[in-house]
């Protein structure tokens, strides 16, 4: 025996149903709307505190980069000056540096040289205008290097957050991994809105104004080389470099994901990548991979390589190389 | 036409009436909506800093909550093969309700990724004539349109069915039978393909195993059933709609299989990563002993065994022929797969990092309010469409009353 129901709508609410509206329901109805619109008001209330200019118009109808025309895209770059000096207080100058052609960028490391100071991933934090909360803070840094134990490679018990006044340990040896702009790049591959794509140099790039920040190519990345900007960057007039690309390292937006570009703003433009240039012992090698004469493809012919993760099949143009 | 708007509005008004529990029921779960909406407002203007995530753990609960739901979501077609295939006469009286389910069900898959977003703003990026939309390179691509499709085909299917029903009239079979056969193949594409999204992965080992849509199937088809074995309980307390016992005993033996196989799979893989434990073993280590001193998600996994154990238990011994212990393995399994198939899977896919960095996640309060928010949502949608449909299926709701009461 079930019991009675309690919640059954009885034959006279059905009645109710045919009926035409009486004043006294609409009442009632108006009477409830009114609860319902200042719960959902006050539900909303933090909106009040985004910033003006937070979402745009213009932000909203904005194409693809790839979809943009040469003017469409001047101007967009222009708004983008003037409101990084705004909120940031320096007006930078963004460019839209283009792939050149004939050339295919690859980065060779060695790590018989590296000692593990740590210099590349802080010179990679002061070009690359990423958010920081001190000149110390590189969490957000497009290079991590891992301390690893002699006698393997085993990243599993790596340390990065090793003292790296202390360094090299005698015991130790050092591995620097960033972005290894892969042929086959998993990350490209489940954007699911083509905010990310690999450029004709090879280098794999992010249209911050169109990434949804659905972080899947984070998920994808088997080097850990992309960051995500949970917050408004925070950087300080004095730490920006104004020197900026609209691809790479302009000071991005809250929520999307910013990645290492080799540096493209400096070496399409046919300087080195901040990191190597720092770098104290020569232990970064940069070049064309299209050119036989280059220093890369020397080492890439006569050295013993390495590949990081070659298992997953990323085909990366970043290589490991040893010198004795 | 007319007609249709008038149906429209009856199903309005009736929405408004009912007794003063019902609307305490809905008054709350309003109320927790509209509390999830305040943290998520927060959210879109800090960013997501307000929540747990990070750059090593980039996906939390709401893709964790997304994961589940798409499997209960899915599920809703363990009513629809014994009714439609196997013409079994009782689950016809109920199959609507897992349609209805479904719909409830799918948007809260949609609202749960629509909160992971970075920028919400720019949804319609996904959206093909606004956006450009990697198909088919990006199984998330493939989730839209499967996610979407599917709740397009339950409201089809659901709404002409209810509509039949009010206009009492026989459904036309070409109208609705040929979907109902579709939506049988979208449910099990909508959770395999959910389960690409990880499956696809190559860096990361922990997903990257031909056994997790198998088993995401295999959980779903428990969860599913669990949650309609209690709802259906609910109906036939608080309304008068008549559900015999049988639906809820054909469920009882859909669970008891499907829960086999997924405690056999899940000894597969325990088996394949412990066995030989290789490198890509750590994440496994992580979740079921800790790595290095980090052991955040041990409890969650083991309190997860335990209750699928226990529902195990009850559903295969005949225990579970009675009500209250078939109700106490639905709880144990719906809430031990709710654990293991969310943070128990999708954690330790970032734990610890492709570099081997152990950072570990917790979910914030606001992440855990903007959660509740959408469970409510989906509480509240679901209860709102069993109240306004149950009057249609037992006949109290009709387009010509008149006519029928002079029968």
């Amino acid at each position: 025996m079930t019991p009675e129901p309690q919640n059954e709508v009885s034959p006279k609410t059905i009645e109710q149903v045919y009926r035409p509206v009486t004043r006294r329901t609409f009442l009632k109805g108006a009477a409830a709307s009114m609860i319902g619109v200042a719960g959902l008001m006050a539900a909303l209330k933090p909106l009040l505190e985004l910033e003006s200019g937070a979402v745009t118009l213009d932000d909203l109808l904005q194409r693809h980069y790839r979809e943009l025309t040469p003017e469409d895209l001047q101007r967009i770059m222009q708004s983008l000056e003037a409101r990084c000096e705004q909120e940031y207080g320096v007006r930078p100058t963004i460019g839209d540096l283009k792939p050149l052609d004939g050339v295919e960028f690859g980065y060779a490391l060695n790590l018989t040289r590296c000692i593990g100071c740590r210099k590349c991933a802080h010179a990679c934090i002061k070009e690359n205008n990423q958010s920081r909360d001190d000149a110390n803070d590189i969490e957000m840094s497009y290079i991590r290097v891992l301390e690893l134990n002699k006698g393997a490679i085993n990243l599993e018990t790596s340390n990065v957050y090793y003292d790296s006044a202390k360094v090299p340990q005698p015991d130790k040896y050092y591995m620097p991994v960033q972005c290894h702009q892969c042929r086959q790049s998993p990350c490209t591959k489940v954007c699911p809105v083509q905010a990310t794509w690999q450029e004709k140099d090879g280098l794999v790039v992010v249209d911050y104004n169109w990434c949804i920040g659905c972080s899947y190519c984070m998920a994808a990345c088997p080097y850990d080389a992309r960051r995500f900007n949970y917050q408004k960057p925070k950087i300080k007039p004095d730490q920006i470099n104004p020197n900026q690309d609209y691809l790479s390292n302009r000071i991005r937006p809250k929520g999307v994901v910013e990645k290492c570009t080799f540096c493209l703003q400096r070496t399409r433009a046919g300087k080195y990548p901040a990191c190597l240039e720092v770098c104290p012992t020569g232990a970064r090698v940069f070049g064309n991979l299209l050119d036989p004469n280059s220093e890369i493809n020397y080492i890439l012919k006569n050295k013993r390589v390495y590949i990081l993760k070659e298992d997953v099949g990323t085909q990366p143009r970043f290589y490991y190389f040893f010198d004795k | 036409m007319r007609d249709y708007l008038t149906f429209l509005f009856r199903v309005w008004r009736l929405s408004w009436q009912g007794s003063a529990k019902f609307y305490l029921w809905m008054s709350v779960l309003t109320l927790l909506c509209l509390v999830g909406l305040h943290a998520w407002c927060r959210q879109f203007v800090d960013g997501l800093q307000t929540t747990g995530m990070t750059n090593q753990v980039s996906w939390g609960a709401y893709i964790a909550n997304f994961t589940f739901l798409v499997g209960v979501a899915a599920a809703a077609v363990m009513l629809v093969i014994p009714a439609y295939i196997y013409k079994k006469e009782h689950m016809h009286e109920v199959v609507l309700f897992g349609e209805l389910l479904a719909i409830a069900v799918i948007v809260m898959c949609l609202l749960f990724v629509t909160v992971d977003l970075g920028r919400p703003d720019r949804f319609h990026h996904m959206i093909p004539p606004f956006g450009v939309f990697n198909f088919p390179g990006s199984i998330l691509s493939w989730d839209v349109i499967v996610l979407n499709g599917y709740l397009l085909l339950n409201l089809h299917i659901a709404g002409y069915l209810l509509y039949c029903r009010y206009q009492h009239r026989q459904p036309t079979k070409k109208f609705y039978i040929p979907f109902v056969f579709l939506s049988i193949a979208w449910a099990v594409s909508i959770h395999t393909v959910t389960a690409f999204l990880y499956v696809g992965l190559a860096g990361r080992s922990y997903w990257h195993n031909p056994l997790v849509p198998s088993r995401f199937l295999a959980s779903a088809f428990v969860a599913g059933p669990a949650l309609m074995i209690l709802t259906f309980q609910i109906i036939r307390r608080t309304t008068k709609y008549f559900i015999g016992d049988q639906p809820i005993f054909t469920l009882r033996m859909i669970m008891t299989v499907a829960m086999i196989i997924n405690m056999f799979l899940l000894g597969c893989e325990v088996f394949t990563e412990f066995y030989s434990p290789t490198q890509h073993a750590a994440a496994a280590h992580y979740l079921y002993f800790g790595l290095h001193g980090h052991s955040g998600l041990v409890p969650w996994i083991w309190s997860a065994i335990t209750l699928n154990t226990l529902g195990l238990i009850l559903l295969i011994t005949p225990l579970s022929r009675r009500i209250g212990w078939l109700n106490l393995a639905c709880i144990a399994c719906f809430v031990g797969i709710w654990t293991e198939k969310g943070m128990g899977l999708i954690i330790p896919g970032f734990v610890p990092s492709p570099l081997g960095q152990i950072v570990e996640y917790l979910p914030t309060l606001g992440e855990t309010l903007v959660c509740l928010g959408i469970w409510a949502f989906g509480a509240l949608m679901f209860s709102w469409m069993l109240h306004v449909a149950i009057p249609i299926m037992n006949g109290s709701l009709r387009a010509n009353p008149e006519l029928m009461s002079a029968k």
